[in-house]
């Protein structure tokens, strides 16, 4: 008996040694206990082990590659963005912005892996680097881009609006006063709505659920007046309703909401990846390379379409950790911008039909502008 | 044997100090205690360090920036222009309300199922069962979920409301209730309501104490019943008339203006809350009332004490004390339940918070002060009940 305790004194001290020698030195150590910290405040850790590093230049490219998968921040339940299909499959345009990065960088689509993060979850999830980038129709702010991470590139420009019953009657926002509005929380949204009632010294009252769904659930039982949020939003939501024409989207916006995918602080190549990604898109609709035709346009004589397709010159394809030829396989894989948007919300749309409006090229009179790929 | 007893012997001082079982045995607890210390400090600092490293930085100075967000309902005067410290109040104080309030009801609600579920009715004694089985076996927030979109979403419209004496109006915005205005006479009137159930309470108890003793006639319920209502008809007179002043609600535009609102998120908390923690008090209540020893009951019987005197003076304080510990972690899981208050857009604590985590950019210092508070809620409440239950506890 004796000697077992002095066994497992020896046991113990040898413990504490270890422990206090960590304490006092080791920087990789720590590192793992960021994880078990991190993992304890969002409540869900699935892909939490494979987030060691902290984010450095480069880091998150390697850790993609080395998944062999691309995690993004989206959602499951907003039709025309992030959806399922009957098949259960995720689509939308912000799948297929994920979807555009996983095959440049992946050299395939479908490696990818969506984290359905409701509004509230969305800026720590990627503050925390739990996801690899969040393409889940966030509306850029400085403040967000001072806290949560680094904004790419406005891929959908929107305005805040107000839906409400046919027969309320209702077509200004002066006559919403003392109205209950259902509304998301934690968005950009909710803010807009509480300054505009303030400013026009209007009565609110508001119904607040961090669950998108249970927002337009309560808002078409009845419960309030009205809902609010982006347009496309509106959009989307009111073609899942019972009487879709029950409801009119009031011709007013009160706020700028620009979209715009997210990356995590403290990785500059990763920025710059994404971000060449989303101009590729862009620049792709206005040199008209398609799906269709990429294959083809890798023999074109337009010297822009053959630096971008990455058959003659190069425009910082290498830096970025990518092959000199990742548009192609990017266009094959989704198209161009206009294809993506057409795709959801053109006039055969697999959601609803939206008018390009401020997201037609700028030579179109919209504001999709993209720098030369060069 | 030979072992145990060797072990003994090592205590004589012959015996090197690193073979000594009790020097060996403190040094064991002391390498312990040191070990958990250092590993929570190690724990804190590299969270501090980590949290900094990732732009979260542990600091609370956001507190007193304007919230900007509009919050449902608050128990005091709320608008977006307040600090967020403020809206984190306003969280509290819901939370607080919908949770005492809970807690009364439940045990109610709960005690009345127990002693249903005793009864020699078979039926009664079935349902009780059932009620208890079914509340016990189905997850809260499904209940919530039902409660909330299934019952108090499907109430009339609020043109359609139903309307009740009083008037209150019931709609699927809630119940709307004449409320008291605030005014100098409601006060004084209200005032005096209290005084005259003061007075009429100390004059019951202290005449019929006489009556007891001495067998003289007192006529102490006559005596109450003219103090009870004296002080009020004199506040009455001497204000010529005014009492105190009801806002009645009443439809303007969209909604009702006016008197004092439950809303349907509230209410279908509280009743969530309510019935499935009161099937779970129904429970401690039935055990505890079984706990007690069933000569205590017959013995109670025998020397003639009435079946109301048996359950009041003979099985409830013994019950009481085998009930009062669990009952407490009842109440406390009632408390910390109520933060599912967030997926029926009730604004408590949690919601509250979780609304600031994503408005400041601040999860982890949000959430500290989100759990020290539950923590502080729930020491506060095992507190007081473990006074109370120490004060009903044999005396040794």
């Amino acid at each position: 008996m004796t000697r077992k305790t002095t066994l497992m004194l020896a046991g113990l001290l040898a413990l504490a040694l270890t422990l206090g020698a960590c304490a006092s030195s080791g920087e990789q150590v720590e590192v793992t206990r960021i994880v078990e910290v991190t993992v304890e405040v969002e409540g869900e850790g699935e892909t939490m082990i494979e987030q060691v590093q902290a984010p450095g230049y480069g880091e998150i490219l390697a850790r993609v590659q080395d998944r062999g998968r691309l995690v993004c921040g989206g959602r499951t339940d907003l039709l025309g963005f992030g959806y399922l299909d009957e098949n259960g499959r995720n689509v939308g345009i912000d799948v297929d912005l994920c979807r555009a990065i996983a095959a440049a960088v992946l050299g395939d689509a479908e490696a990818i892996e969506i984290v359905p993060l409701t509004a509230a979850e969305r800026g720590p999830a990627v503050q925390s680097g739990e996801i690899d980038v969040l393409t889940r129709n966030v509306t850029w702010t400085t403040s967000r881009d001072a806290q949560w991470g680094n904004f790419t590139v406005v891929m959908f420009y929107d305005g805040q609006g107000f839906m409400v019953p046919s027969d309320s009657g209702v077509t200004e926002l002066e006559q919403l006063d003392g109205a209950t509005v259902c509304v998301t929380t934690g968005t950009t949204t909710e803010l807009n709505l509480a300054s505009a009632f303030r400013q026009l010294g209007m009565a609110l009252e508001v119904v607040s659920f961090e669950d998108t769904a249970s927002v337009y659930n309560a808002y078409e039982e009845g419960r309030c007046d009205a809902t609010t949020s982006d347009k496309s939003q509106l959009l989307g939501v009111r073609e899942g309703f019972a009487d879709p024409s029950a409801h009119d989207i009031l011709d007013i916006t009160i706020s700028k909401e620009p979209l715009t995918p997210v990356v995590p602080h403290g990785d500059d190549q990763w920025l710059d990846l994404v971000k060449t990604v989303m101009w590729g898109l862009i620049n792709a609709e206005w040199l008209d390379v398609t799906q269709a035709n990429v294959g083809d346009m890798a023999s074109s004589d337009n010297l822009n379409v053959l630096r971008m397709l990455g058959v003659e010159g190069e425009f910082g394809q290498a830096e970025l950790g990518l092959s000199a030829t990742f548009m192609q396989d990017v266009l094959a894989a989704v198209g161009n911008y206009g294809e993506i948007y057409d795709r959801y919300l053109g006039p055969n749309g697999l959601a609803f039909t939206l008018p390009r409006g401020p997201n037609a090229h700028w030579t179109d009179g919209g504001l999709i502008y993209a720098p030369p790929m060069k | 044997m030979t072992l145990r007893e060797g072990s003994r012997l090592s205590i004589s001082s012959d015996v090197p100090i690193w073979r000594d079982e009790r020097v060996l045995r403190g040094a064991a607890q002391l390498i312990s205690a040191m070990l958990m210390i250092g590993a929570l400090i190690w724990l804190v600092t590299n969270f501090i360090q980590a949290a900094e490293q990732r732009g979260l930085p542990l600091s609370y100075d956001f507190l007193s920036q304007e919230s900007g967000f509009p919050i449902g309902e608050s128990v005091i005067e709320y608008d977006p222009s307040r600090p967020f410290l403020y809206a984190f109040l306003v969280g509290l104080l819901n939370t607080l309300k919908v949770s005492l309030l809970g807690i009364i009801l439940a045990t109610v609600l709960g005690t009345g199922i127990a002693l249903a579920r005793m009864s020699s009715n078979w039926l009664l004694s079935r349902l009780a069962l059932a009620y208890i089985e079914f509340f016990r076996n189905t997850p809260l927030l499904v209940l919530l979920f039902i409660w909330y979109f299934a019952v108090f979403n499907r109430f009339p419209r609020v043109r359609d409301s139903i309307a009740l004496p009083g008037p209150i109006y019931l709609n699927q915005r809630g119940l709307f209730i004449p409320w008291p205005k605030y005014t100098t006479e409601g006060l004084v009137f209200l005032a005096a309501i209290l005084l005259g159930i003061i007075t009429a309470t100390v004059a019951w108890i202290v005449l019929r104490r006489i009556r007891e003793r001495t067998g003289r006639q007192t006529y102490f319920p006559l005596v109450s019943l003219f103090l009870l209502l004296l002080f009020p008809a004199l506040a009455w007179n001497s204000q010529g008339g005014q009492t105190i002043t009801w806002d009645i609600p009443l439809l303007e535009g969209f909604n009702f203006k006016g008197g004092t609102t439950l809303t349907p998120e509230f209410a279908a908390l509280l009743v969530g809350l309510v019935t499935y923690t009161a099937a779970f008090i129904a429970e401690v209540v039935r055990s505890g009332i079984q706990a007690v020893d069933r000569g205590q009951r017959e013995a109670a019987s025998a020397i003639g004490l009435s079946n109301a005197q048996v359950l009041s003076l003979v099985v409830i304080p013994q019950a009481m004390r085998v009930m009062i510990p669990p009952m407490i972690s009842q109440f406390l899981n009632l408390t910390k339940n109520s933060s599912l208050a967030l997926a029926i857009g009730y604004p408590d604590l949690f919601a509250v918070g979780r609304i600031m985590i994503n408005q400041a950019g601040r999860a982890v210092p949000v959430f500290s002060m989100v759990m020290l508070t539950y923590l502080a809620i729930s020491l506060f409440t095992s507190l007081v009940l473990n006074l109370y239950n120490r004060k009903i506890q044999y005396e040794t």
